[in-house]
Parts: C-alpha cells; structure tokens; sequence
C-alpha cells in the first residue's frame, strides 16, 4: 500500500508528484501505467500536431496534382514551372447532371468544389440503385466539375472526370473530348491501386494512346463505346468505338469498360453530352 | 573520450555494417533502389527515424519498465516515421510515391528497432544519437552503392540523367533488365557481402555445424 500512500501523498503537489513517479521503482504497476500513459499522450500530441500543421501545405498540392493530371491528358503538360500559366485557359464549370446544364450553386466555387466529398452528404449526391450502379460507385454527386479548354472563346476540349472500380480499387481518371462531344482525345487513369504490370497498366502510355480518336456515340445517339478482350479488328466498321483490353487484367478492363458505360450512359455525363452535340447541330 | 565516440560512428560503416555484417533492413534495400533518387530520400528518411528514435529512448531509458519497453520503443519509432512521412509526402511528394509503403515499414526496419534495444537502451544520449547516426549512415552507403550500380545498368542514368547512351536513342548501352528487377538487389548485396568478408576476414561466420568424419578405425 506504499504506492498508494505515495500517490495520494503527491497528488496535491505536482512537482515532488512527478520526482515521485521518477522514484518509483521501474517495474511497479503504476510507473508502467504511467510511463505507457505519458508516453502515448506525448507521441500522439507530436503526430497530430505534425499533421494538422502540414496539411495546408499538402493540400496545394494535391490541387497542383489535379492540374497536372489534366494538362496530361490533353497532352499540353511541359514542366511543373507553367502550370498555372497554362491553366489559364482552362475554365472548370459545373453540370447538373440529371439535367445536363451548367448551373452556378451557392456556397460551391467550382474551382476547389470536391465531387469526391460531395458524395458523402445528401444534399449533394443521390445514391445509385445497385441495378444501375454498373460502375459500382455506390453513390453520385448531383452536380459535376468539368473541365473546358477554350481558344478564342471556343471549346478545344473538354475533360470529364471519371472513376469506378476496377478489380481491385476504384480507378480515378480523366477523359478529354474534342470539340465534336463524341471523338475521344486522351483518356487517363490517374489514380488506381491495381496489380502492378497487370491492372496496373492501365496508366501504362501505350495503352492510352489507344483511345485518341475513338468516337462515344453512334449517328443514332447510341452509347457504343467499348473495352473489347483481345485486340481491335481495325478493317472493322465498328473499330472506331472499340479499344484493347489489357491483357492479363480481364477485370481492370471490364472495370474501366463499365465506368465509360455508366457516366457516358444516362446517368452520368449523357444528358449534358447531348445538349452540347445537338447544340452544334 | 574521443576513442568510443568516433568508434560508435565509425564502426558501422563497414567493420559492423547494419546490412552486411547484421544482414538488417534487407527488405526495404531491396524494394527502393532501383533509382537513386528515391534511394536517397529513404536514406534521410531512415537517418531521421534512427537518430530521433535512438536520441528519445536514450532520455528515457532509465524509466522504461523492462516489461512494456518493446511497445514504448515501437510507439516512440511509429510516431517518428509518421512524422517523417508526413514532411516526405509535403516537402517531396513526387519522390514519397514511389517510396510508397516502405516509408511507413521503416517501423519495422530491424536496424531502428535492432539500435534502440542493443544501444540506446543501455548509452547516453549524445552516444545513442551518434550510435544512430552511424548505423543510418552505414545503411545509406549501401543503399546508395547498390542503388548505383542498379540505376546505372538497369536504365543507363544517374539521378534520372542520362550517364550511358541507350542502344534505343543510338547509343551503345542495351540496359538489363534485371536490374530493375527486386532479384537483382539479392544479388548485388550477397556480391558486397562476399567483397567484405574477404577484404575483412574476420567478418566470416565460423561454421556452426560440421558432419564429423568419422573413421572405420575409430569405431573399432
């Protein structure tokens, strides 16, 4: 009962309570709760604070990433130093999706607007009924960030993002149209954690390289692009709206193959993609 | 005073090195070298980790109970490499991606641990941090001859430059691809090991079991 005479002793006086902690011998039960109590309250305050103090400074990064990810796939990406010049021209605009119009919403800057966040709050995402959810993305925003690329007042390009699962992890990518709305001008995966040298390579160049020049839609409206297994038969009429799988990743190609069905498909992108080919007549 | 103290430093380097002599932080040596760069980068992380961890168990040694020392040592080496990752993944984002995963296993790098048990545990704190020092800085030249070697045969540069003309850009270098490969790094460090421990014979395991001949005349 030392230790508690000791303690009760002590308690009142911090200072010979803490030269009494140090005194008391190295194995007794309460120097071990104590020390294992000061040492994790001291770790976790370091950890915390280096987070919390570091992730503003993480945070321009990722909107650096993003920038970069979308100079990429419109292939306009020279070096880290211009970005922001060349982002210049590029205009981010959010879509309605249900409806297929632009829209200017309250409280959202478009700019640092996070579709990715939006899913996680009510007002601003609808789930989607597992029948539908072909992308398996469980949940979707209402309203999209797109990306416009304008030269004199005209789109050049225009950048959707995308993301779905793959077979092991939700594929993040990025897909820019010419101006037509329909023809494909790079598609890009920026971020997966498939296998490496299997579903990995669907961030593999050559592989990209594949859908420039690929067409969405038919004269009819109808959704026709598509990952086939196997290569492309390119004296094909069909060719135009069919693309490689990647071999060895049946999955990752079915996955990337869904996620371009559903947010080019109804749900997604295609209300706002026929708006803007019937704009242009 | 000056005879332990440059000992403590020195000795790891080559005489005890963590990955030859100790065969220690194989894992990570292996996965991060097949490009200086990042090789680099897990070297400061890992000196970093090594010298904080060592320097804060050293001031705590006397008030460790010997029972829980294991988990406050672990708890003391994971928050440092959590700090450590976190400064990577904003001062060097790029570089962190490849590293990926091995930042955070540096928590169970044997060395860390290895230093903070066999060292720190019993030394002051000036001698752990060079005790720390020493081992990271014998890690580092390892990682960095083998990632050397890996870079520039595996893909003709040095720091992402180019060092040897590549067959593909008309030069004469056909790049081996094996290089890049983890198996390559078994090799490379198994080679040094052997260089070692002829150059320094003491170095040389002595056999720990031996099939004694036995003679038909010793049986009669």
């Amino acid at each position: 009962m030392l230790n508690q005479e000791l303690i009760a002793r002590v308690w009142h006086r911090p200072a010979t309570w803490f030269r009494g902690v140090l005194d008391l011998p190295n194995d007794s039960v309460h120097k071990t709760l104590i020390v294992a109590l000061a040492v994790s309250l001291v770790c976790s305050v370091v950890v915390t604070s280096t987070v919390v103090l570091l992730k503003p400074l993480q945070q321009s990064d990722v909107s650096r990433e993003k920038k970069r990810n979308i100079l990429e796939v419109i292939g306009m990406l020279e070096d880290d130093k211009n970005m922001d010049v060349l982002f210049h021209g590029i205009e981010t605009k959010l879509v309605d999706l249900a409806s297929g119009d632009y829209v200017q919403v309250e409280n959202i800057d478009p700019n640092s607007y996070d579709p990715i966040k939006a899913t996680a709050i009510p007002e601003l995402s609808s789930p989607v009924p597992p029948e539908r959810d072909v992308a398996n993305i469980g949940s979707r925003e209402k309203y999209a960030a797109v990306y416009v690329v304008k030269r004199d007042d005209t789109m050049d390009y225009l950048i959707l993002p995308v993301r779905g699962l793959g077979m092991y992890s939700t594929l993040h990518g990025l897909l820019a149209l010419e101006a037509d709305a329909n023809t494909i001008f790079g598609f890009s995966v920026y971020q997966h954690a498939e296998t490496p040298g299997l579903g990995g390579k669907v961030d593999d160049p050559k592989w990209r390289a594949l859908w420039k020049g690929k067409a969405i839609y038919d004269e009819s409206d109808a959704l026709r692009i598509q990952v086939i297994k196997g290569s492309v038969d390119v004296y094909k009429p069909d060719a135009k709206y069919e693309v490689d799988g990647l071999t060895g990743a049946t999955n990752t190609s079915r996955g990337v193959n869904n996620i371009l069905r559903y947010w080019l498909g109804d749900d997604g992108y295609g209300p706002y993609l026929k708006k803007l080919r019937s704009a242009r007549g | 005073m000056a005879g332990p103290t440059v000992k403590v430093l020195v000795d790891p380097l080559v005489n005890n090195n963590p990955i030859t002599l100790q065969i220690l932080g194989i894992c990570s040596a292996l996965a991060v070298t097949t490009t200086l760069k990042a090789s680099a980068l897990m070297c400061l992380a890992l000196t970093a980790v090594l010298i904080l961890a060592s320097g804060a168990i050293s001031m705590i040694r006397n008030h460790i109970p010997s029972n829980i020392r294991i988990i406050v040592q672990m708890t003391i080496i994971a928050s440092l490499v959590i700090v450590t990752d976190q400064f990577l993944k904003t001062f060097a984002a790029e570089t962190s991606k490849q590293l990926s995963v091995f930042v955070g296993l540096i928590i169970t790098n044997c060395i860390v641990l290895g230093r903070a048990e066999a060292f720190a545990m019993k030394n002051p704190v000036g001698l752990s941090v060079l005790d720390g020092l020493g081992n990271a800085m014998g890690y580092s030249l390892i990682l960095i001859v083998i990632a050397t070697l890996r870079e520039l045969l595996g893909s003709g540069t040095l720091f992402g430059y180019q060092v040897l003309p590549l067959i593909t850009a008309g030069g004469w270098f056909t790049p081996i691809g094996i290089m890049l490969l983890p198996p390559s790094a078994f090799f490379i460090i198994g080679l040094l090991i052997w260089a070692l421990r002829t150059w320094k014979t003491e170095q040389v395991e002595k056999p720990q079991y031996q099939i004694h001949q036995v003679h038909r005349t010793e049986l009669i």
